[in-house]
């Protein structure tokens, strides 16, 4: 048995190798300035073109629709803010109740500077009702931003009917989706989503942290919210993060170009995993197991156990899994997802998120010991 | 489910004594797993300040900490039954006019209640803090004894008298045998964790700066201002809300009576503060209720103790006489400024430990 298990993989994922040797060489040796004019510099900034070219090519789009940010957050907050920065279109914005707070706390910022933000319900499954999109589209709605895949459930949203209702509703609205937790998992292909702006992060899919990028469909009315020097074609300043910019270039190819065959033993495990859950555990939910989903993710309700207790019992057992998102301090909150979905507060609730190199001896150990803590608890 | 008796959960405020005492357990060979109780903070507020006891700040040095001397830390949620039974207490007690000691509430029901449940659900035998205190076990008696600290200032045995036998059992206190502060401030530096310089915790952790602006902002009543009333029930002027004073004040009365004025009693329910002589601040004893006897279950017949009327008060002999239903009445003779709802804590001053004590309910003049 390894040091742990760790079945977080939502959370973060390790780095892969190969990508830590790519970002290597352009943290030690090609550490030039990409804005410099002499070779060093120019060899910098070769090296992030041809990571845009990459990006572009895995997201199937042009290298010039892609601009690089710190990650997720970042992505989510500019793609969301920027096009309302020259907006005089209207103050209607529609966002859901499931998405990631980097999401759901700029749209809380922008209803204190007057917006008016339409939270869209989902059912059980976790799934949003198109039809009730449909009709919360107004005539001054600007902007709808609509997650790809969720965090916690790993649900997966229709994203492609979801633009199509919107565009032939009103072209003009922007359509934003957070793909974070998607890129890498699912072939993302954003001319087919027909997204405005789609964002991704490249921890997700074991490249470093800190790193992003956000797609920017051409002709995009987008202002910047960070000042400074003219990179990013202007829009996004500071010194590109070349090293990491190479590590996520690397990371995202290596997981598309292996997307089949990772899905292929993640959902086996998953199916593993879920079937001991089902056979072992008595009184558990699963939350938006029927609905479509990223491999992988396991959200389990269980009755009358404190999350608390049940989360720092397996930390101590060793066994890295989480509820939803933990606060700053490090205490347990109550999942808005989870809530959303209709589950009320008496559940704790556990997220497993499964890789590749999960195996079913660590699925055997750690649903054994969840059996012995609920035991203890309940 | 067995709970390990090698196994301890340690509540860490994010100040030296905690931080001292994880080293310390550590030490002696526990399985140490650090704990700080989020009780109360608001995670939207984003003010980058300093913050005192339990605050995020706090929970960020608790961690810094826990850490270094490689120990699990976890942060554990007491927001909502902390509001229950520690502050809805202290804005009730505030508005009656009585003066509460919001420690007390928490050591009784949160440490050592709720906190030593969660410990167990962790599988830990023991929990532990960093208070000056002595646990010992009597076994002629088969007893658990609580003692004075061996660090006389520091002594916080006053909000311990509420500790029950099986609390006690599961109850640790490593800094008990230590005789000054000072040595586990020299302990923390030598182990150069980042709160050895941290000044020690004043005052209500919940508060941050006036108590009387905290149950402005939180209670369900309203400060209303009152009469000043002297012994006879005449009236002397106006006062700005009862909660703003206490039994024996005598400064910041905000008037003026032509000679020195102490304010001798508050009635809640007439929203009065009654204002006399020095001599008018003492009584012959008081009652006492909700009792806890630690040395014994319950008190049969009349006993002579030391006891203390607040926590910053030495010790004065007094006679304890049984009143049935779990009452008190406790004479001293003469006693200074008795304060309702305040605790009466009871020492066996020779043997350094405490009998128990109770919430002072009326005073006997």
């Amino acid at each position: 048995m390894n040091k742990y298990i760790y079945m977080d993989n939502a959370a973060t994922t390790q780095l892969n190798t190969e990508v830590f040797e790519e970002m290597k060489k352009y943290l030690l040796e090609y550490h030039g300035n990409p804005s410099s004019i002499y070779s060093l510099g120019r060899q910098s900034k070769q090296a992030l073109d041809e990571a845009r070219l990459q990006i572009g090519k895995m997201l199937h789009t042009s290298h010039k629709e892609i601009y690089f940010t710190s990650g997720g957050t970042e992505s989510n907050n500019w793609g969301i803010q920027g096009v309302l920065r020259n907006n005089k279109k209207g103050k209607h914005l529609i966002t859901s109740k499931i998405e990631h707070k980097s999401v759901l706390s700029t749209f809380e910022a922008l209803e204190t500077e007057g917006y008016d933000v339409t939270y869209l319900d989902v059912n059980q499954e976790g799934m949003i009702d198109l039809n009730q999109l449909e009709n919360s589209i107004r005539e001054d709605t600007v902007l709808v931003s609509i997650m790809l895949a969720n965090n916690e459930t790993g649900v997966i949203q229709d994203i492609k009917d979801i633009s199509k209702l919107i565009k032939e509703k009103n072209k003009d609205i922007y359509f934003h989706t957070d793909a974070v937790q998607g890129a890498g998992k699912l072939e993302l292909d954003v001319k087919a989503l027909g997204v405005d702006l789609l964002s991704i992060s490249a921890h997700k899919f074991h490249g470093p942290k800190g790193i992003g990028a956000l797609y920017i469909k051409k002709g995009t009315d987008i202002e910047n919210i960070l000042f400074g020097g003219a990179q990013e074609r202007g829009l996004r300043p500071g010194t590109e993060n070349i090293a990491s910019i190479m590590g996520m270039s690397k990371a995202l190819t290596l997981a598309v170009e292996s997307i089949n065959s990772r899905v292929e033993k993640v959902k086996a495990l998953e199916h593993y995993m879920i079937d001991q859950l089902k056979n072992r555990l008595e009184d558990i939910i699963f939350n938006g197991l029927t609905a479509k989903r990223l491999p992988g993710y396991i959200n389990i309700a269980i009755k009358g156990v404190s999350n608390e207790s049940l989360l720092m019992n397996l930390d101590i057992e060793k066994i890295c899994v989480s509820s939803g998102s933990a606060c700053t301090s490090g205490s347990i909150k109550q999942s808005h997802v989870i809530k959303a979905m209709g589950l009320d507060e008496a559940y704790a609730v556990l997220r497993f998120s499964l890789n590749e190199k999960n195996t079913k001896k660590e699925i055997d150990y750690v649903v054994e010991k969840l059996k012995l803590i609920i035991n203890r608890l309940s | 489910m067995s709970l390990d008796k090698n196994k301890v959960v340690l509540g860490m405020s994010g100040g030296v004594d905690s931080s001292v005492a994880a080293y310390l357990l550590k030490e002696q060979g526990y399985d140490v797993i650090g704990v700080t109780m989020k009780i109360w903070q608001d995670d939207s507020k984003k003010i980058a300040d300093d913050g005192g006891c339990c605050s995020l700040s706090a929970v960020e040095d608790a961690r810094m900490v826990a850490n270094k001397l490689g120990i699990p830390f976890y942060v554990m949620d007491f927001q909502k039954i902390f509001q229950e039974k520690v502050i809805d207490l202290f804005l009730d007690e505030y508005g009656k006019g009585r003066t509460p000691n919001p420690c007390i509430a928490c050591n009784r029901f949160i440490k050592f209640e709720e906190l030593l449940q969660r410990s167990h659900d962790l599988g830990a035998y023991y929990v532990a803090t960093g208070h000056y205190a002595k646990k010992v076990y009597d076994e002629e008696n088969d007893r658990y004894l609580l003692k004075k600290s061996k660090a006389d200032q520091k002594d916080q045995t006053y909000a311990l008298f509420n500790m029950t036998q099986n609390q006690l059992k599961h109850t640790l206190f490593p800094l008990g045998d230590f005789t000054s502060k000072e040595k586990i401030r020299a302990i923390a530096d030598e182990l150069d964790l980042i709160v050895a310089d941290k000044p020690d915790s004043q005052e209500i952790c919940f508060v941050d700066d006036d108590y009387v602006d905290f149950i402005k902002e939180n209670a369900d009543y309203q400060i209303t201002k009152g009469n000043f009333v002297d012994t006879e029930g005449n009236i002397l002027g106006q006062h700005q809300g009862i909660v703003n004073y206490t039994i024996g004040q005598r400064r910041g009365l905000g008037i003026t009576f032509g000679k020195p004025a102490y304010v001798v009693d508050i009635n809640g329910e007439k929203n009065e503060v009654v204002i006399g002589d020095n001599k008018d601040t003492f009584s012959k004893g008081l009652i006492a209720r909700d009792l806890n006897f630690i040395p014994f279950e319950q008190l049969d017949e009349e006993l002579s103790v030391q006891a203390k009327i607040r926590y910053n008060a030495r010790p004065k002999p007094a006679q304890l006489i049984p009143l049935g239903e779990d009452r008190v009445k406790v004479i001293f003779g003469e006693v200074r400024a008795v304060t309702l709802g305040q605790a009466v804590v009871f020492y066996d001053e020779e043997n350094n430990n405490i009998i128990g004590g109770g919430t002072i309910e009326e005073r006997i003049d």
